[in-house]
């Protein structure tokens, strides 16, 4: 769509403008002062540069959270991005069975994430957890609050439960706005199943699934509600993540001065690859 | 091939559903039940979880207190991302692109960065522990999402549109509520959706921002869970009445999604 300059258009964004910067500049701020100074409480503070900086970039602890982290996103888009992709494919595209599958499909989503965990946790006890009692009776020596194998397995299997619908919804929406007359046409070319995919209903996903992947990148990477009442990072950190590490240094320790510098650090890696995407997401839409 | 089509959402929707069946199996159950003994079903059938979250104030007022915050919330983000939505996908504007981009940044800061300062902040403007605090904080992720959702809805209106009742002679403000509004209901109800979920399921902040007087139903579980032992027949029968709004919500908006889904949007 052509878009008509208009300066006053300033006014329609100002409500939005104020609201969220109430909310995001000025605790910001506050982060800022804390990384860059010690505090003794009181409101008495001193200089200490890019002291907490150096430490975080350097630790250990650090490290080994990031890495965590990481592959924890990385398992989880492998999985939830094909699994969200096939189960929208199969999904009926008209009758009874749409709104059925729409309505469970989106029940994981709006249960509040500590439920979840909650529920989680409940599933997968070994002793009365339907999970943890199925796997044990099968022979598998399963305990997620003992083996950190376990702990992992149980905390990605929970957030393909909770997050793959999303995937399924925004996939499904995608497939939804093709004409059926690209069907048609294929059908009379005789393409195979996987060309009619690959060059009919990948394309017309791509936009949506820039979406799908932007999001559970997010969302991934700030995990925080369920893992912690779920395994509540352990056992030992085996399942502590990036904000986990960070609510139990800052809150735990009080250590407020390498907390905040490593909130800056985690918020500029979120930010840097979320700029990355939005920008080959907004050049595939001016392409099209 | 094609017969068993079915079969795939069939069995997703079954791995869905076997969580939470487990959590209402055990709300109905004892706790004696629940710690001695492992069944598939409640033996012993009980509705007692439910009467005392019904009965005791601490535990329905913070139901109320969830809902409440919620709903304010939506209207908020909703409310203010119509206009700001409507200037995005018409009007160039100076900054327009970086302010967009501004917007969508602060979907993406984890709320762990933010509690702290959340928390000194709401203070020292006096507002901790009210629902308009917690309203107000989760427009931090929730204004973004409603601008970004509503600006795509937006642009698949025609701009013709505007242009035919201006000629007409209708005013702004009576083309935007008279026209313009009624035509994108379904991106409304989507948006509203959105925020109504993610305020819902969100409790860090949540919790961070609240004591007694607005403490949501959610922190209500926690605290219970750890103070008072491990009642976990009551935990499940309060976990599974926070699944219900989200339901009722679902059921409503359904119409609307698929609705929404045929725009090509979400």
């Amino acid at each position: 769509m052509n878009k008509t300059v208009n300066q006053k258009a300033w006014f329609f964004v100002i409500p939005v403008f104020v609201l969220v910067a109430f909310n995001a500049i000025i605790p910001l701020m506050t982060v800022v002062n804390y990384a860059f100074q010690e505090t003794f409480g009181n409101n008495q503070f001193m200089w200490e540069g890019t002291r907490w900086f150096k430490q975080i970039l350097v630790s250990e602890r650090f490290h080994a959270a990031l890495g965590r982290q990481v592959l924890f996103t990385l398992i989880i888009l492998v999985i939830q991005i094909p699994l969200g992709i096939f189960i929208a494919l199969n999904m009926p595209k008209e009758g009874i069975g749409v709104p059925i599958c729409l309505v469970l499909m989106s029940m994981p989503l709006l249960i509040p994430w500590n439920v979840v965990g909650a529920m989680w946790n409940i599933f997968a006890l070994p002793d009365i957890g339907f999970l943890g009692h199925s796997l044990n009776a099968m022979g598998f020596d399963y305990n997620f609050t003992q083996q950190s194998g376990d702990a992992w397995f149980t905390t990605i299997l929970m957030d393909v439960w909770h997050w793959t619908s999303l995937v399924v919804l925004l996939s499904y929406a995608g497939l939804r706005s093709i004409q059926p007359a690209y069907y048609q046409a294929a059908e009379i070319d005789g393409a195979t199943r996987w060309a009619v995919f690959r060059h009919i209903e990948l394309p017309k996903m791509k936009k949506v699934l820039t979406i799908a992947i932007l999001l559970r990148f997010m969302d991934s990477f700030m995990i925080y509600t369920e893992p912690f009442v779920l395994t509540g990072g352990g056992p030992g950190n085996a399942t502590a993540f990036l904000s986990i590490d960070l609510v139990k240094m800052a809150l735990g320790q009080f250590d407020l001065g390498p907390a905040a510098a490593m909130s800056l650090i985690y918020f500029f890696i979120v930010l840097t690859v979320c700029w990355v995407f939005y920008n080959l997401m907004m050049r595939n839409e001016s392409k099209s | 091939m094609k017969k068993f089509k079915w079969l795939v959402p069939t069995i997703y929707i079954i791995f869905l559903m076997l969580p939470i069946y487990w959590l209402l199996n055990m709300s109905f159950k004892t706790t004696t039940e629940i710690i001695n003994t492992y069944t598939l079903w409640p033996q012993e059938f009980t509705l007692d979880n439910y009467k005392k979250i019904f009965t005791d104030s601490t535990w329905y007022t913070g139901y109320l207190n969830s809902i409440y915050y919620v709903v304010l919330n939506t209207f908020i983000s909703v409310a203010a991302a119509l206009p700001a939505a409507y200037a995005f996908s018409r009007y160039k504007f100076l900054g327009d692109k970086h302010l967009f981009f501004w917007l969508l940044t602060n979907r993406m800061a984890p709320p762990a960065v933010f509690a702290l300062p959340f928390f000194q902040f709401y203070s020292s403007v006096n507002l901790f522990d009210t629902h308009v605090a917690v309203a107000l904080s989760h427009c931090l992720f929730n204004i973004p999402l409603a601008v970004w959702i509503l600006e795509g809805f937006m642009s698949s209106v025609p701009k013709e549109l505007d242009e035919t009742a201006y000629v007409d002679g209708y005013s702004f403000w009576k083309f935007f509520f008279k026209i313009f509004i009624p035509t994108i209901t379904a991106g409304i109800g989507i948006t509203m959706f959105f925020c109504f979920m993610f305020s819902w399921v969100e409790l860090l902040l949540a919790k961070t921002l609240t004591a007694v007087a607005a403490k949501p139903i959610a922190a209500t579980m926690t605290r219970t869970a750890s103070t008072s032992g491990y009642e976990l027949g009551l935990l499940a029968a309060a976990g599974s009445l926070t699944i219900v709004p989200g339901a009722i919500v679902i059921y409503f908006v359904r119409n609307y999604i698929a609705k929404g889904f045929a725009l090509g949007r979400v």
